[in-house]
């Protein structure tokens, strides 16, 4: 495709180019990348330049975004070979001419940017995400679960997770194995293992005690580099073992 | 047999096989010159000293099992399907049994003489 | 394009593992093929020893040496990590969200786990090659 520049008038010295991955699999074999010149300023994100190609040069470009303040979770894509949130990678960060974008590892493709989260939705609720106990805050005399600072401590960072699913395309593991639960899903089973008010541990452990499950988790730590929020993935998945392993109870 | 205890088990062979080859490589270098240390006769005498023969079946059956497991498991994540994973993990049980009795016949036959 | 440094050294030594560990496998299988020769007599013994006490032999041995070396101490920094030892603790996170889990011990490890499989690799060369 011809280089296009920005038909806005060009008040900043500085113009990158934009290599976008476009692909329709309708009717699209292979992505094909798209270059764009656009300036951009010392605060200028990503995703700004992918809106301004959006709206001055190709109307056709499919991005994911919504709260552009990295707390949705929604604009994750691979930015110069790394998944990162569009909203919150600064172009002037990257130190490249070049700036290429493309859709994130590990998960159908939609179109263009745009993947199909669905796998990550269905494997988190696998972990059963949410508080297992037989009684409810109606019932308890205090009509709330009290936890400590130091209970809270415990596993406040897991519950940061925003499901933006940068982990799980950056890991190692799932980019060949389909069936693995991934860093997302077991991060999120820790958080709830750890949170000292649930008591479904035993039930999160049977899902996660499979060929499939924690035990193809091998320290990459690549989960925990990319993500946005200080998850810190890997540590959960460590931490969650000791329960498997019989150091923890 | 759960992830977990076949995790247990690739951890325990690991750590009992770095213990006894690290004994059977000091074997080699430290009894005498390398080079001696292969030739047939010495190489014959260890066999048929029984502790040794013991720890080398030791670590024949360590090894074997912490190395087909974790080929089960590079294999396992490369590909799925339920066929699939029948097969390599049946496949890795089947090599590791065969790799344990092949190198047994050798540790026993030489450890008795039949050399 | 494969990048190796892309998600720094951690990455790296996992595919070294595997790396390693496939290679480990392969010559432990060849390994208890060649010493199966022992039954055979002396004169199959030395044969055996004719064709791998030569220089590529001991070529490819000091290349098991490294592969065992760093598989082990790689290995057990691993085991370590599992155990949740050396991973950080859980502490609420704040900008620029450094994750605890990817700490320069676990880099020191691992590099030192390299530095041990080269320095054996070269105490393999000078016994090999030595004598």
């Amino acid at each position: 495709m011809a280089q296009e520049v920005s038909s806005t008038e060009i008040s900043s010295s500085n113009v990158i180019t934009l290599k976008i991955a476009k692909y329709n699999p309708e009717h699209d074999e292979e992505a094909k990348f798209a270059e764009f010149k656009v300036p951009y300023e010392r605060w200028t994100t990503v995703l700004d330049a992918i809106l301004d190609v959006k709206k001055h040069l190709d109307h056709s470009v499919a991005v994911r975004y919504s709260c552009r303040q990295a707390s949705c979770g929604s604009c994750g894509m691979m930015i110069n070979g790394r998944p990162r949130l569009a909203c919150f990678t600064k172009i002037s960060e990257i130190k490249s001419d070049v700036i290429t974008v493309e859709p994130m590892k590990n998960y159908p493709i939609v179109r263009d940017l745009v993947v199909d989260l669905s796998t990550l939705i269905s494997k988190h609720r696998k972990v059963v995400p949410y508080m297992v106990r037989d009684d409810s805050e109606i019932t308890s005399p205090t009509k709330e679960f009290s936890q400590t600072p130091e209970q809270l401590e415990e596993y406040i960072q897991f519950a940061n997770c925003i499901k933006c699913g940068l982990c799980n395309s950056a890991c190692p593991t799932m980019a060949t194995d389909s069936s693995f639960l991934g860093p997302q899903a077991l991060a999120q089973a820790y958080r709830y293992v750890a949170d000292s008010r649930d008591k479904g541990k035993d039930k999160r452990l049977k899902v996660i005690d499979e060929s499939h499950g924690i035990w193809r988790c091998h320290f990459a730590g690549s989960c925990s580099q990319v993500c946005p929020k200080g998850v810190d993935p890997a540590m959960g998945i460590q931490l969650l073992r000791g329960y498997l392993l019989g150091f923890r109870k | 047999m759960r992830e977990s205890i076949i995790m247990k088990i690739h951890y325990g062979t690991a750590l009992g096989a770095v213990a006894l080859v690290a004994v059977h490589i000091l074997f080699r270098i430290t009894m005498m010159d390398y080079t001696e240390s292969l030739q047939y006769e010495n190489v014959l005498a260890n066999y048929q000293f029984i502790p040794y023969a013991i720890m080398l079946e030791l670590i024949l059956v360590l090894l074997s099992v912490h190395g087909f497991n974790g080929l089960r498991v590079i294999l396992l994540e490369l590909k799925q399907g339920r066929s699939y994973e029948r097969a390599v993990t049946y496949g890795c049980i089947a090599a590791m049994a065969v790799l344990i009795a092949y190198g047994s016949r050798t540790i026993l036959m030489a450890s008795m003489g039949m050399a | 394009m494969a990048n190796p440094g892309r998600y720094g050294i951690e990455r790296f030594a996992y595919w070294l593992m595997r790396i390693t560990g496939l290679g480990l496998l392969a010559y432990f299988i060849g390994h208890i093929y060649e010493t199966s020769s022992l039954l055979n007599g002396k004169d199959a013994w030395d044969a055996m020893l004719e064709m791998t006490q030569t220089t590529e032999g001991h070529v490819l041995l000091t290349l098991v040496i490294g592969m065992c070396v760093f598989h082990t101490a790689n290995g057990i920094r691993v085991m370590l990590g599992h155990g949740g030892v050396g991973v950080g603790k859980p502490s609420r996170p704040d900008y620029p969200y450094a994750p605890a889990s990817q700490n320069s011990m676990h880099k020191l490890c691992i590099y030192a786990s390299i530095g041990l499989a080269a320095l054996a690799m070269m105490y393999g060369i000078s016994v090999l090659f030595g004598e």
